[in-house]
């Protein structure tokens, strides 16, 4: 019954009856290249989305849309919308940085800053402000404990973040984008450069984050997505092709290509 | 003649040059050291210099030479810094950044004697309400116009060297492009700027005929950044030059084993800086 009312409460998700972010008819163009293709889609709080699909399909593409990070890139052309809260975040307008602050992301190769772990974490709440040494101590230990890595570093906060593992230094970017509680996380491939143990923990964590934040995570891997997430949406060629709750995609897709695609038939 | 061979002789070859410039350099050094340590002693390091610098000692000019080098590195250092940060940082390639890039490679390249005779003209003579003409300041600037283009070039590679992780990095938390420019990139590019202040430090510490142009050559202890003034280089030019007796190039020979342990310790120094303050 539980599961039931669950899997209700999802499906109204996907009809757009609450959702944090909601695409509309977004056209992405790198120079004449047209990298997304009229993408639609309504993100739901508190629930993982996994965003599947081959190579170059546009994933990181559609993720860095989201915080505009494409502002970056001179030759990206964007049309479209894509509201969050109520706002449109591609209005010209819009304040990236404090966008950046509420909607952060991690990205595929760990990338910690040169220096110690503790200012690492510190970072996002210092540019924003703080100076107090007794809250950002606060901070930093509440943001390390919720992203798993407190025990493996509060010896070591005064040394280089450059020296912990690989999966440390993913979870401690992630304790960084904690530090400044933002609401969405954009996680693109987090995993990919990690091993098992450490892709396993970033997963619980997940799991954790998710009762607080909305998380978008893109991931190449079948059993990560069908593992964490609850909504997945299927990219090929800049089109997404299939968004639904995560069980439907993976038992009775709707799309041909979605089929081919997640029982590895494609090419 | 077989692979093994040719790999052999590369190796002697390359040995061989290597050992040659250890060598030369090492009998140069020594050469001055052996002539000069005899005549440095705590009298010639702390007294003012007598009959042209045949007598004495040279105590105000390691205070110029510092105070100079200090001086040309407080104007060129931010400007330099600055510059590099906007030619990496604020513009996108083209045209402009081609032609700023085109104008300080050549600047770089300019003998120094042409930048003293530009300083002698502009800022000692048509300046000369300001600068007060040979001075300090003269000279100073005339030295930060000489260094400009190489602490541009260093700074700007050091910077290109940051990964745009970081920035990224940085931006992605809500930082600033300033911000992100303060706290991440100019830290990680730290040691390559710190080498190129250093390259230029051999630069101005070695200038002499431009100076002779702009600093005037003053003998006396600089009161001001408006009094003529003269570095250790040009101290033992006009000793040697000018006086030329055998106690003159004594004296010549004892300046210069300053002026090379000076040059090592601010070598020395840096270096452990910068390992002190990166990890
Ligand atoms: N800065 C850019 N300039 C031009 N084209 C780009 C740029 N970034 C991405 N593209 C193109 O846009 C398309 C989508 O790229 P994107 O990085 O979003 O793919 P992806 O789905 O994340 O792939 P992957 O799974 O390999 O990370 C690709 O064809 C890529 O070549
Ligand atoms: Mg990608």
């Amino acid at each position: 019954m539980a599961d039931f009312l669950l899997y209700f409460k999802k499906i109204g998700g996907l009809i757009g009856m609450s959702s944090k972010i909601k695409v509309n008819n977004l056209y992405l163009y790198y120079g004449d290249f047209c990298a997304l293709n009229n993408v639609n889609m309504d993100i739901q709080p508190n629930q993982v989305t996994a965003l599947i699909g081959p190579s170059g399909c546009g994933k990181s593409t559609f993720l860095r849309t989201l915080n505009r990070m494409n502002d970056l890139i001179d030759i990206c052309k964007i049309v479209g919308e894509v509201i969050i809260d109520g706002e449109n975040i591609l209005d010209p307008e819009m304040d990236v940085v404090q966008l950046r602050k509420r909607v952060c992301m991690v990205f595929q190769r760990p990338n910690p800053f040169p220096m110690t772990v503790y200012d690492n974490v510190a970072y996002g709440p210092r540019i924003h402000g703080m100076k107090e040494k007794s809250k950002l101590d606060e901070i930093v230990e509440k943001s390390l404990k919720a992203s798993a890595l407190w025990g493996e570093v509060k010896d070591r906060l005064k040394k280089p973040a450059l020296g912990l593992s690989g999966g440390q230094q993913q979870r401690l970017c992630i304790a960084r984008l904690l530090a400044i509680e933002p609401e969405v996380l954009l996680m693109d491939e987090p995993t990919s450069a990690l091993d098992p143990i450490s892709t396993l923990k970033i997963e619980e964590l997940m799991e954790e984050l998710k009762q607080k934040y909305t998380i978008i995570i893109v991931t190449h891997n079948m059993q990560q997505a069908a593992r964490v997430s609850d909504y997945t949406g299927f990219f090929l060629t800049g089109d997404m092709v299939e968004f639904d709750v995560t069980e439907n995609i993976f038992t009775k897709p709707c799309d041909k290509r979605t089929e081919d695609y997640i029982t590895g038939r494609f090419g | 003649m077989s692979v093994k061979t040719t790999q052999k002789m590369a190796k002697a070859a390359l040995w061989t040059a290597g050992f040659c410039t250890v060598a030369v350099l090492s009998l140069v050094i020594g050469y001055v050291m052996f002539e000069g340590i005899p005549h440095v002693n705590w009298q010639f390091l702390t007294m003012k210099p007598k009959k042209m610098g045949s007598e004495g000692g040279i105590f105000p000019i390691i205070v110029s030479t510092i105070y100079f080098t200090a001086l040309t590195l407080a104007i060129a250092t931010p400007i330099g810094v600055g510059a590099a940060i906007y030619l990496t940082e604020y513009t996108r390639e083209g045209k402009i950044t081609k032609i700023i890039r085109f104008g300080t490679e050549a600047l770089a390249g300019i003998p120094s004697i042409v930048f003293g005779l530009f300083g002698f003209a502009f800022f000692v003579i048509a300046l000369e309400p300001i600068t007060r003409g040979w001075s300090l300041l003269s000279g100073a600037l005339t030295g930060a116009t000489m260094i400009l283009p190489t602490l541009i070039r260093t700074s700007e590679e050091a910077i290109k060297t940051v990964p745009v992780s970081y920035r990224e990095g940085s931006l992605a938390l809500g930082a600033t492009k300033w911000q992100t420019i303060c706290r991440v990139v100019l830290p990680s590019a730290l040691p390559g700027i710190v080498t190129g202040v250093i390259l230029s430090i051999g630069r101005v510490v070695g200038e002499t005929a431009a100076l002779m142009l702009t600093l005037g050559g003053s003998m006396r202890m600089p009161g001001s950044i408006f009094d003529s003034a003269r570095t250790m280089s040009m101290h033992l030019y006009l000793v040697a030059l000018e006086v030329g007796t055998k106690p003159a190039l004594d004296k010549a020979f004892a300046t210069a084993t300053v002026l090379i342990l000076t040059i090592f310790i601010i070598n020395t120094t840096a270096n452990w800086l910068m390992k002190h303050f990166i990890s």
